[in-house]
Order: C-alpha cells, then structure tokens, then sequence
C-alpha cells in the first residue's frame, strides 16, 4: 500500500523562532515524484508580525474577474473594518498555468444585527462560507491571523518562486505536493486548506467523504472547495476551535481504535471510548489519509487508524519535523536527533511554549 | 500539460558517469544530485563495466535501488548505501547483498527473488512484501504490514528478521516463509492483528504477545528444540550483521512465541453453495 | 353459489416415481392430496393448492411437481387474470380480499435502480476477512456534543441508553399469534446468538422467554396494547410504539378468536378464543403531542433505561411526520415502506397505499439533517429488505440499521404462498395449529436465521470493503457511493445520489 500520491511536509520551531521558506522547498524537491505538477501549497505561521491582531484574508479571484473583485471588496466593508488590503505579490518570470487574481485583506470583524452575538471566529467562519458560497469566482483560501496560505497549480517549487516565499519567514510551514486522483488541480483545489488559522494538507482519499460531509452540514459549514481535504478542516474546526477537544481525543474521534481493541479495555477507557465513537461516529475518516493540521501554536500529523498512508516523524533540538517520507527530513537536516514512524491514529504533537505562544499571538 | 517526474529531465548515463569513482571492481557513486533513474541507471552501468561492489553515498530518498540489476547470467553484487534509500528499495531484488548504513523506508524487499539486504536502522511500512526468497535483516523496528504475502516456494524461504519490533498487521496473510522478531529491549510489543488471515509460513517472536493481538487465523505453539536450533543459527546471523557478537545469549533469554496458521484454506466456511 | 374462480395452481405427479408412501396426504394442511382407501390411490384436488411447496421438498421419491395453473383467459393486459379473479371473489362473497406478506406488484424497485461504488487504485479496498471491517451499531438517541475531561477519560455529558448490536440487521415485529410459538422464539435464539434484536409485534412476550430473551427483545406497545405489563415493558431492551406498518398504513389488526389459544390468551392477556383487535390510531394519539405523552409515559415505566422506538407506515408526508417523532422524543423512528409484509392485510390497502422505503429513508435522513437533529435519532429502515445489497443500499441512502421481516421467514421456511392469513401455514410459521407449529424445530430455525445474518454480514463487509470503508458509520448516509441508473432527475433529487457516471463532487489527494 505505498505509492506515489501526495507528499506532504511541516516543520515547527517549537521556541517560536521564525525561519525563511527555504528549507520547506527543499524537502519538497527531495519528494519529487510525490506530486505530478497540478497542485502546491504553504502555510506559513507567524507571516504577518506588523498586522498580528487582525485576520488576514488571501482572496482568490478566480479569471482575474474584477466584477467578483469588486463584490469582494463591497462585501468585506460592510462586514469588516479593512485596515490594509494590497495584491500578494508575485513573480511573474515563473511559467504557471492560467494564475489567478490573488489579493490579501487585513480585517477586523463589523458585527451587526443577530451576529453581535458571535465570537470574532465564529463571525468570521460565517463570512468566509458567504463569500466561497455566494461571490462567483472568489473564494477566501486563507483566513487566520498572522499566517497566511500561497498554493495554486505547479509543483512546489514552481509555486514557491511564484509566492516568492522563500523569502516569508515563520515558525511553522507546512506544505503539500499534489497528485489529484482525477481531473487536473484547479488552483482553490490546492492545499494547505485553511479556514481562520487552521491549515490541514492531507495524503490520501476519503471514503468516508458523504457522511463526514452530511454531518458536517448540519452545523453549518458547507464544502464548496471540490476536495475531501475540505472536511478535514472543517471537521478540525468543529472539534478542536468550537468544541474544544484537544487533539488527543479528537485523533480518537477521526481515527478511534477497533472495536475489539475497546472490548479489551478496562472499564473506564472501554466507556470513553464507547461513548465517543457513538456520539462521534460520523466523523470517523474512513479510507487512507495521512494530515499535517496546524493552527497557531500548535501542529500536529495524524493518520487513518490502520495506516494506509504514510507519516515520519523527526526532531532536532527546537524542531519538528513531520513528512510522507524520511527522506525529506534528512534532506534539511541531515542529522537528527530522532526519527520514528508513529503509530497509526496516533498523533504527534509538536507545541509552542505559552511564552512563546503569547509572543506570535498577542 | 503532463508532467512525468519520474522520467523528466533525467540525465544520459555519459552525462553521469562524473558522479563514479571506478577502482579495482567498486565503483563508488555519490548520490546526492540524483533522480531515482540516474541512480540506477549508473550502477547498472557499472555492474556491466564490471564492478562487483557499489557504495552509493549521500542516498536520500532515490528509490528502486538494486531493482534493474538483473543480469542473465545472473550476477551477484554487493551494495553499500550511506544515507536514507527512499521507497521500494531491492525491489524485485534478483540475489544481490544489500546494506544500507542508516534507516530504510517504506516497500524494503517487495516482492523479493533472492539476496540479502541489511539495514542498520529502522525500516518504514510493508517490508517484505510478497517477498519470495532471501533474507533481510532489520536492526530496529519495522512499520505496518510487513511480510505481507511473504511466500515460499520450493527451495525458496524468504526470511525477515527484525530486532525490535513491528506496527499493526505483521505478517498479514502470510503464506510461507519465516519472520523472526527479536524483541530487543521490548517488554510487550503494540502490534494488532498479528498473522491476520495468515495461512502459511512461520513467525517466532521474543517478548510479550498477547492472544487478543493475534489474528483469528494464528495459533501459538511451543518451541521445539529445532526451533531454538534455527533461532539461534538466526541471532547469531543478525548479531554478526550488525556487531553486536556476544549478545546472543541475551538476545535469546527471553520468552518466544511460534505462531503458526491454523489452516491451510482459513477462509473456506465463507461460500455457501 | 358456484364458484367461477379458476385454480391457481396444478399439481403433477411422476406416476412412476410415487409409491403411495402418503407423506403428501400428511404435509398437506389444504386438503390436495387425499386417500383413497377404495382404490389404494393418492387422489390430487389441485384446486386447493396454493403452491407452498411443502409436498414438492418433503416428497421422498421427488415426484411431484407444483406449478402455476396454466389455463388462463384470454391475455389483456389491462383486465389481468388477477383483476378478474379478484371481482370474482368480491362478486362471490362480498367482501374485502384478505391477503398475507408485502404487496407483489410490479411498482418500480428503486433498490434494483441503485449501484454501489468500489475503490480501484486511489484509494485501497480493504479485505474484509484480514482487516478489521466493523458492522457494530448504535441505536438511539446521541448527544448534540461531549462534554470531556480527557486527562481522566471522563464524559461527562449524560448519555441516554443505545441498543448496541452486532450487524445493522434487525428481526421486525412479528407477533406471537401472527406467527407460531416455535417461529417466534426461532427468531429471539437467533438475535440472542448474533448479536441483535427482534421485535415482539403486538402479541406480548411469553412470561417463560423474557428471563432469557428479554435482553434482546425489542417490545411493542400497539394499538391494542396487549400484553403490555410492566413487567414486559421492563424485562425488554427497548420499546416500539407501533403507529403503522408499511402493508396497512392507516388501518388496524385483528387476530380471529379462533387463533387465540390458550397460551396466546396468557401472553395477550385476553380470554381464550376472543377477536383481538388492534384499533386503526392509538386512541391516545390523536396528534403530535400525544405521541410525546405516550413516549414520555413508557420512559418513566421503565426509569429511562430503554430507547423508545416509533414504528410508522412510509406514507406521503414521511418526512414532516419524522421530524415530529424525533421532536416529540422517540430515540429510533422506523419505517415501514408499502413493501413491508404482514400476516393479513386487505389487497386493496397492501397494493395501493404507502411509498417505497428507498425514497422514505432519503427524504426523511434529509430532513432531520436540515433541521440538525439527524443525530437525536436513529432510522431504522423496514419493508422489502431482500439482501445484503438492500441492507448496504439503505444505510447509505442515510439508514442506521434494516428490520428484515419476510426475509427471516423465508430463511425459516417461507415460499410467499401468501396465505398467512388462513393460519394453515404448511412450514409451521404462521399458524396456531399445534401439528403444523412443531414442524418448525426452534433449533433449525434458528440456525437458518443465524446462518443469514452471517452470510449478509459476510457481504456487507465484502461491499464496505470494496468501497474502502472499516466501518459502518462511515457509510452511514454516504450517498456519494451510491449512482442511480435508469431514473429520472427527480428521482435522483429525491433519493440525494447522482447518476451512474457521474464522479465525485471532490478530489482525493
């Protein structure tokens, strides 16, 4: 059950210190035949240091249309106080395939009427559906503070020279090389996917998609990106940002253990864990996936519970590393400290410390 | 547009040869700016100009290794890697010894013919896979799945011995063959579903294992003096590979379980009519 | 009055294979196969045969051979033999045409219009005999979030009481009365030994089975509410109002005095040899609200230990009408689609009335989605549930779990004869005569009906599998892995799925 499919990186320095792109792009080349050329991305935390406090939205205007452009525009200045807006920059030397309009936006919510009543996260989930949902053409790929998401059509390299996000620096990246299972990447179909500073890239195909989806509905996110890798953020939005589960046992919601693992518990475990999956169980990720999720402070890599796809796992001092491959880590840092394969549906969880934390978010 | 990344940009082997130094029959070969089929292409190359040793130096991720060195008449190489070999490595592998100073990754030994390959480290997901005849030794740990469909055949027993431990699924319908897990410095192992619908072949592990762990499929028998007899012909093999001479007797001090199919045909109540 | 109906079925014998061993005359409770004791002969009257089969497989020189009349009017594909013979009848006695199991018509089977999707390449199938592939399932009512301590592994939100079984695949009411003692506790070994439940019907639970089958027996409180004690309420491991069922939507029960034999009296709870009529409504039900008081009233009988189920009939406003069940507080809503089957119904109301389960299941799975209360519920979906692939087919479309009624019987014994009704039923199952009851060994029986749920949970693995899924939540709803073939858009719109051809609305990675 190896293969080719996506491949897919992150790395943390666990004490906040920011480093530039350049050492995720490479680990990127070494996995090379990991993606055919339809799909790239980065996450990169800890991007916009001067702006911390207010969301950044990365809009994507789909054929440069300047009619859904200027939708945008009306549609943030109702909602949101814009203090900055400006287009990302990019290197127009490097060869990609019909590159849309991309433009970022700093936001601080303008709640009004019956959404006063919403946390600033909440509000800001609600307007990015609104616009992905009811704004032809423009889709918000990247809405967090301090971070923000570069991906389009290419390889990772293509895409990172077109970003030109060597030169970002952050404390945490992640970053995903694609190898879509069907028709050819369009760029909103690249990863990292990312709703408020939640990012997720993910390796494999979900064939739990129409239930995970369905349940998903019912409180009120609706997967409009044409990717499976969509409800993986939603699902980690739902559990870790409105519920409030850490990641340890939202990894047993995804990917709980087999029944006849939870016959075998003591009496306690056996009703934690009875009881989670009966609540939970349509939010079981069925079908092989490997994910790196990221949000400030915080990333981890998880996989389905009987491991169809691949996850290593690497530190050295500071930093953690997560791959499809060992190989990729040794590529950047060629002598680690440790290298290990984690166990299937179990995390592994690299965090900021709380000073650290303070410093990047407040 | 298609991209093909596997077969993209790849270099001539006269455009490659600046990456060998060729002495007395060892061609030594950094690897370090190589695609997967640059790699290979160069030790096929070298085998044919005669090099009966390769040391590939600065591996990292190149996969396939040692896959297109079959030689009719067959050839037997001996390969030395530095650095990490990416996926599939001696895939297909036809005889040749294989040692790889570092960790393997995922697809060690698939489908396997023949040889020996030798990892001083870890080895990822599905070693061994429908390995049919050789031997690997793995010093550490393996990941999931692996002698998945190890078989045997004839004169053929592929052999995997791995020092530590494995992840969930070993030995997963094994068909024939032998698997050995050591168990050094493993109190209990974690592994589930060990020899899940296993119908063939034979799996002795050191170290605790308990029957909830196993497979419907495998039953746990007691060691018979022939078995301590190939066991310890088996650590002594894996303390010799890896240096570790003198610590045989440890190595065996401890508990093993054999675990053997239950039934040649496990499935056969499955049909009706 | 003469009577002008022509024979339905004709029996012929191999002259040369009978020896008169007589095991014909014995098998036969309608009165084919007599002894002539004047000219040493089996005498056949194949108009009595209604085509059971039992003479064919218990005949041990195999020489007869039972099959449809074939002298027919004149074909007219409008009047059909079946029309005429039905006004004849009405036209001989005047009455209702009374009529056994699920409606036979040729209404579109919207199961045989449904495929279901398998992995290849982009996703691995998973070998249902290596890997673990898992059909446990949870029936009841779950909790809007958890609240977690996760340092303690302790929920403390509290849960209220699931039914856990083993495969999705339940017993439906079949009571003790429309059925024989023997079958009906066939049906309570095999649950018991699988891992499931049955459901009682409206008949009660015999007092020396609840010690032993009460644990998996699913009781139901009718119209009539017979048997129903507080004890039967409380030795059960859930509670079924029953409302309708999928082959009389909105008409009630009658089990004839003559049915109701002693040891029917003692589990009914009503004298010896009287009618035992289920009223059409519940006569404490006239609405919504009353639905909730009478869920409420059997919750606090039994210390809110057991979910409550609500069976109703699949009826044109299925959906509006769930969302009110699961709002009044029913734990499981079943429905009976116009397959469903039945000891006695009247033709006109099995063939005429009601909509197919596959289109009852996505609309009704649809709506408490909208309304966000999907999860306050399960489904368990009834009527026509043939095979594995209809169970599999209807999970997806958004069931928790099937009922399977006619299926079981026919796993015991049943050919659909369809003359449960006359309680002369020749395998011993739907009847009260105490000879042709022990034909029917509760040992073989319920090994038939173990081997079932084996066999279907076998292939609802080998399907899940294929489909890349380990678990049946997952396929839970899943109506991306089902494609409608031969179907119109509306009934693609209703059913939720696409059509054959058409991918997924995403991409995997």
């Amino acid at each position: 059950m190896i293969g080719s499919s996506c491949g897919i990186f992150g790395v943390m320095d666990r004490s906040g210190k920011r480093f530039k792109g350049r050492m995720v792009v490479e680990a990127m080349k070494n996995m090379y035949v990991r993606g055919n050329g339809l799909g790239a991305g980065f996450a990169v935390y800890g991007l916009y240091k001067d702006y911390k406090e207010y969301y950044c939205f990365h809009v994507m205007i789909q054929n440069r249309d300047m009619g859904a452009k200027r939708e945008v525009d009306l549609f943030l200045n109702d909602n949101f106080h814009v203090v900055d807006d400006e287009e990302i920059p990019v290197n127009d030397e490097v060869e990609v395939v019909d590159p849309p309009l991309f433009w970022r936006y700093f936001v601080s919510p303008k709640k009004s009427g019956r959404d006063q009543k919403l946390s600033d996260d909440d509000y800001v989930v609600k307007k990015v559906m609104e616009i992905n949902t009811k704004i032809r053409n423009a889709y918000v790929i990247s809405s967090g503070k301090n971070m923000g998401v570069f991906k389009g059509t290419g390889f990772p390299w293509d895409i990172a020279e077109y970003f030109m996000i060597e030169d970002y620096k952050g404390y945490m990246w992640t970053a995903h090389s694609r190898f879509p299972t069907n028709t050819p990447g369009w760029w909103g179909g690249a990863h990292p996917f990312c709703i408020l500073d939640w990012t997720v890239v993910h390796n494999g195909e979900i064939s739990s998609y129409g239930t995970n989806k369905r349940y998903l509905e019912m409180f009120g996110y609706c997967c409009t990106l044409m990717t499976d890798t969509e409800v993986m953020a939603y699902i980690f939005d739902l559990l870790m940002r409105r519920f409030g589960y850490p990641i340890e046992v939202v990894a047993k919601i995804l990917a709980p253990p087999m029944w006849d693992q939870i016959d075998n518990m003591d009496e306690k475990r056996k009703r934690f864990y009875t009881i989670l999956r009966m609540t939970y169980g349509p939010l079981l990720v069925n079908g092989p996936w490997t994910v790196i999720v990221a949000h400030h402070g915080e990333m981890f890599g998880l996989t389905d519970r009987i491991r169809l796809r691949p996850l290593t796992a690497g530190e050295k001092g500071d930093l953690l590393f997560l791959s499809s491959e060992e190989s990729a880590i040794r590529a950047v840092c060629p002598n680690p400290d440790r290298v290990w394969t984690p166990h299937g549906g179990e995390p592994v969880i690299g965090r900021l410390d709380e000073k650290a934390l303070k410093r990047v978010v407040e | 547009m298609l991209k093909d990344p596997y077969l993209d940009g790849v270099r001539s082997v006269e455009e490659l040869l600046g990456y060998v130094d060729f002495e007395d029959g060892t061609a030594i070969i950094d690897a370090k700016d190589l695609k997967h089929k640059e790699l290979n292409d160069l030790m096929k190359e070298c085998v044919l100009r005669g090099a009966s040793r390769l040391i590939l130096k600065n591996v990292c991720g190149q996969r396939y290794i040692g896959s297109r060195l079959f030689f009719n008449p067959p050839k037997r190489v001996e390969i030395e890697i530095y650095g990490t070999p990416g996926n599939d490595l001696g895939a297909f592998l036809a005889g040749h010894r294989i040692i790889v100073y570092g960790n393997a990754q995922d697809g060690v030994g698939n489908t396997m013919d023949d040889g020996e390959i030798v990892v001083h480290g870890r080895a990822g997901d599905v070693v061994a896979m429908c390995m049919r005849g050789g031997k690997i030794f793995i010093r550490d740990y393996v990941g999931y799945r692996c002698a998945i469909h190890m078989k045997g055949y004839k004169d053929k027993v592929p052999t995997l011995v791995i020092g530590q431990t494995a992840q969930d699924f070993l030995g997963e319908y094994m068909a024939g063959g032998r698997v050995i897990v050591l168990g050094i410095g493993i109190e209990r192992h974690r592994c589930y579903y060990i020899g899940t619908g296993m119908h063939g072949g034979v799996m002795y592990i050191g170290g605790k294992v308990e029957k909830h762990q196993l497979g419907r499929e495998v039953g746990v028998v007691e060691m018979d003096e022939e078995d301590w007899k190939f066991l310890e012909d088996v650590v002594k093999e894996y303390c010799k590979n890896f240096e570790m001479e003198g610590k045989e007797d440890e190595i065996l001090g401890k508990k093993f379980s054999k675990l053997i199919p239950v039934s040649k045909r496990p499935y056969g109540r499955v049909y009706s009519y | 009055m003469k009577s002008h109906l022509l024979p339905e079925f004709y029996v012929e014998r191999i002259e040369s294979r009978c020896n008169k061993c007589g095991v014909c005359v014995k098998q036969c409770p309608w009165g084919v196969y007599s002894w002539d004791e004047e000219g040493k002969e089996i005498l056949i009257d194949y108009t009595k045969c209604v085509g059971c089969q039992r003479c064919v497989i218990y005949c041990p020189n195999k020489a007869l051979i039972v099959k449809p009349y074939e002298g027919s009017y004149r074909p007219n594909a409008y009047w059909t033999r079946e029309v005429i013979s039905d006004i004849k009848k009405q036209a001989e006695q005047g009455g209702v045409i009374l009529i056994g199991t699920g409606s036979d018509k040729p209404y579109k089977v919207y199961f045989d219009h449904i495929l279901l999707n398998a992995s290849q390449v982009t996703n691995p199938s998973i070998d249902p005999l290596r890997e673990p592939m898992e059909l446990r399932t949870f029936i009841g009512r779950k909790p809007d979030r958890l609240e977690i301590d996760p340092d303690d592994f302790e929920i403390k939100t509290e849960i209220t009481p699931n039914l856990v079984i083993e495969t999705p695949i339940m017993f439906a009411g079949m009571s003790y009365g429309a059925i024989s003692y023997n079958a009906f506790l066939s049906l309570a070994m095999a649950s018991k030994e699988f891992g499931t439940k049955f459901c009682t019907g409206e008949g009660g639970l015999p007092k020396d089975m609840r010690e032993e089958y009460g644990e998996v027996a699913i009781v139901q409180c009718a119209s009539g509410r017979f048997g129903v004690d507080p004890e039967y309420l409380n030795c059960a491991c859930a509670i079924e109002i029953k409302i309708g069922q999928g082959a009389k939507p909105g008409i009630g029960g009658h089990l004839p005095g003559e049915k109701v034999s002693k040891k029917i009296s003692e589990t009914r709870m009503i004298p010896e040899g009287t009618d035992a009529l289920s009223p059409a409504p519940h006569h404490d039900i006239y609405s919504i609200e009353d639905l909730a008081m009478l869920i409420y009233a059997l919750k606090e009988a039994t210390d809110y230990e057991k979910p409550v189920f609500v069976k109703i009939a699949a009826v044109h406003n299925v959906a509006a009408i769930a969302s009110g069940i699961v709002r009044a507080g029913a734990d499981a809503i079943v429905i009976d689609g116009f397959r469903g089957g039945t000891g006695a119904t009247p033709k006109v109301m099995r063939d005429h009335v009601g909509i197919p389960i596959e289109m009852a299941i996505a609309v009704v799975d649809q709506r408490l989605r909208e309304e966000g209360i999907r999860h306050k519920c399960s489904i368990i979906a009834s009527g026509g549930i043939r095979c594995s692939a209809d169970v599999v087919k209807a999970i997806a479309l958004g069931a928790d779990a099937v009922y399977i009624g006619t299926a079981a019987l026919i796993a015991m014994g049943c050919t659909m004869c369809q003359k449960c009704y006359t309680g002369k039923c020749s395998w011993g199952i739907c009847t009260q005569d105490e000879n042709l009851a022990k034909r029917l060994n509760p040992k073989v029986a319920s090994k038939r009906l173990v081997n079932l749920l084996r066999a279907w949970s076998l292939e609802i693995k080998e399907m899940m599998g294929a489909m890349g899924i380990n678990a049946i939540e997952s396929l839970r709803g899943n109506r991306e892995h089902l494609r409608g073939i031969g179907l119109e858009d509306w009934e693609l719109r209703i059913l939720g799925i696409k059509g054959a051809g058409e991918g997924y609305e995403y991409r995997g990675d």
